[in-house]
C-alpha cells in the first residue's frame, strides 16, 4: 500500500532513458532536425546580423516546438505494440507516476539537449548575450511543458501513431507556451522585463504537471478500451 | 448425530482456533459472472459463468478468434465489460481495484519484451520493484537463460524471448495467474518447465487461469470453453 503514489516512477524513468540511449536513431532524429533548420535559415535568408536577431526569438521557439512534436507521438506507440501498455494498465498503483516518469525521461532526451543546444543557434543567430540566460531558462521550462501537453495527444491518438491528428490536437495547446516563451527571450532582447513571461512559462508548467497525467492515464485507458 | 456433530466442530469451528481458513467456507479466489463483452456492435461470446478456488488451474479453451484474450483483459480490468460481474473473494473487482491486481500477474499474448534492453533489465522492470539481483538471477537460471544475462533480447529466439516474459513466474509474488498462450513458441523442456511451475503454484495455494491449445501433463486441470454468441430467439 505504502507506494500506491509513488511507485513505478523510477523505474519507468530509468527503463525510458536506457532504450533512449540504446536506439540513438530515435534520439538524434530531432536534435538534427533542430540544428539543420536553424544552419540553413541564415543561408536562405539574408545573413545580416541585425535580421537575423529580429526572428532569432521566434524561430528558436517555433523549432523546439516541432522537434518536441516530431518525437512525442512514439512516446505510447511502441509501448502499445508490444504489450507493456497493458502492463502499464494493470499496474495496481496509480497511473501518475509512470506516466510522469515516462514524460520525465522523453523531456531529458529531447527538451534538456534542445536547451543545452540553444546557446549554439543563438549565437549562429546573433543574438544579444543579454537574451542567453532567459532563453536556456525558458526553453528547459517550457519543453517540459510541450512534452506533457504532447503525451496527452499522444495517449490520445493511440491506437494510430498520431501523425497529422496528434498536430492538430496539440498544436492550439502549444500556443500559449510559444508566445510566452518567445515572449521571454523578445523581452530579454528589447531590456525589459524577462520574468513576467518567464513566470507564466513557470505556472504554465505548474498546472500541466498536475493535470496532464490525469488526462494521459484517461486517454490511455480508452485508447485500450477501443 | 454426533459424528455429524463432530464433522461440523472438525471442519469449521476447529479451524478458526488455528487460524486457517475452514474448508466449507473457503473463499472463491476469483467469481466470474454473466459476463458479456460487445464490441462494434458484435457480442463476442456466449455469457461466461466460472468460478475459481485456491489451487486449481482453469483452461480457457475455444477457437481462434472466440475471445479467450479479450477475456484476459476484461479479467485484468483492462477493458470494461458490457454486463456482468468479476468479484474477486467475495467483493466487485471496481471495489478492491488495488488489492486486486496487486495479487495479479497477466503475461498477455504480447510478452511485453523490450528487444533494445537486455536479459535481466526486462526481467528487472517487470519484476516487483525491490526483487533483488539474487532472485532475478535465479529466475533467470530457472527458465535456463543464465548465461544470457546480459545479452539484448533483440538477438535472442521467439522462444527465448517467451522465457524471458515467462521469468516473471519466478519472481512474482501475486496468488492470481493469467497466462495467455503461455506455451507459444517453447520447447520440451520450456514446456516442461512451465508446468512445474505451475503445480508449484497451485500446491502453495495459488490459482491459473490459462489459455493453451494443447493440454498439459503435469498439472491437473479444469476446462471452460468459449462458445461463440448465439442470440436467444
Amino acid at each position: 500500500m505504502a507506494n500506491y503514489l509513488s511507485g513505478g516512477f523510477r523505474s519507468y524513468l530509468y527503463r525510458d532513458l536506457l532504450l533512449a540511449v540504446r536506439d540513438r536513431s530515435d534520439l538524434s532524429k530531432p536534435l538534427m532536425f533542430f540544428l539543420l533548420v536553424a544552419i540553413m535559415v541564415p543561408l536562405a535568408i539574408a545573413p545580416e546580423a541585425s535580421k537575423l536577431a529580429t526572428i532569432a526569438p521566434g524561430l528558436i521557439w517555433i523549432l523546439a516546438l516541432l522537434a518536441t512534436l516530431l518525437s512525442i507521438e512514439r512516446l505510447f506507440s511502441e509501448d502499445y505494440a508490444d504489450g507493456s501498455l497493458e502492463q502499464l494498465l494493470i499496474n495496481p498503483n496509480m497511473l501518475i507516476m509512470p506516466i510522469l516518469g515516462k514524460v520525465t525521461a522523453h523531456w531529458l532526451v529531447i527538451g534538456l539537449p534542445l536547451t543545452i543546444l540553444s546557446p549554439v543557434i543563438a549565437i549562429w543567430f546573433s543574438l544579444p548575450t543579454a537574451a542567453m540566460i532567459p532563453m536556456i531558462l525558458s526553453l528547459a521550462l517550457g519543453t517540459a511543458v510541450l512534452s506533457l501537453i504532447g503525451a496527452v495527444g499522444a495517449a490520445l491518438t493511440l491506437p494510430r501513431q498520431g501523425g497529422v491528428l496528434l498536430a492538430l490536437l496539440v498544436m492550439p495547446l502549444y500556443m500559449p507556451v510559444l508566445i510566452f516563451g518567445s515572449a521571454t527571450i523578445q523581452s530579454a532582447v528589447d531590456g525589459l522585463n524577462w520574468l513576467s513571461p518567464l513566470a507564466m512559462l513557470a505556472a504554465l508548467l505548474a498546472v500541466a504537471i498536475v493535470l496532464c497525467p490525469l488526462a494521459i492515464s484517461a486517454g490511455l485507458r480508452i485508447a485500450k478500451n477501443g | 448425530m454426533p459424528t455429524a456433530f463432530f464433522a461440523v466442530f472438525w471442519h469449521n469451528v476447529f479451524p478458526y482456533f488455528q487460524g486457517l481458513e475452514s474448508p466449507l467456507t473457503t473463499h472463491i479466489f476469483l467469481k466470474v459472472e454473466n459476463l458479456a463483452f460487445e464490441r462494434n456492435d458484435t457480442v463476442l461470446f456466449q455469457p461466461i459463468d466460472f468460478e475459481l478456488n485456491a489451487g486449481v488451474a482453469l483452461q480457457l479453451e475455444g477457437v481462434n478468434g472466440s475471445g479467450k484474450t479479450t477475456l484476459f483483459q476484461l479479467m485484468t480490468g483492462i477493458f470494461q465489460p458490457s454486463s456482468g460481474q468479476i468479484s474477486y473473494c467475495g467483493q466487485s473487482i471496481d471495489n478492491c481495484r488495488y488489492e486486486y491486481l496487486y495479487d495479479v500477474l497477466y503475461i498477455g499474448h504480447q510478452s511485453a519484451v523490450k528487444a533494445a534492453l537486455t536479459v535481466e533489465e526486462n526481467l528487472r522492470w517487470m519484476s516487483p520493484e525491490n526483487t533483488s539481483y539474487e532472485k532475478i538471477s535465479a529466475a533467470l537460471d530457472a527458465v535456463g537463460l543464465g548465461e544470457y544475462q546480459k545479452i539484448r533480447c533483440a538477438n535472442l529466439s521467439a522462444g527465448q524471448k517467451r522465457r524471458v516474459a515467462l521469468a516473471r513466474l519466478m519472481t512474482s509474488q501475486a496468488t492470481l495467474w493469467f497466462l495467455d498462450e503461455p506455451l507459444t513458441s517453447l520447447d520440451k523442456q520450456g514446456v516442461e518447465m512451465v508446468e512445474q511451475c505451475m503445480s508449484q503454484h497451485l500446491k502453495q495455494g495459488g490459482a491459473i487461469v490459462f489459455s493453451s491449445h494443447q493440454d498439459l501433463a503435469q498439472v491437473k486441470t479444469r476446462s471452460y470453453g468459449l462458445e461463440p454468441y448465439v442470440e436467444v430467439a
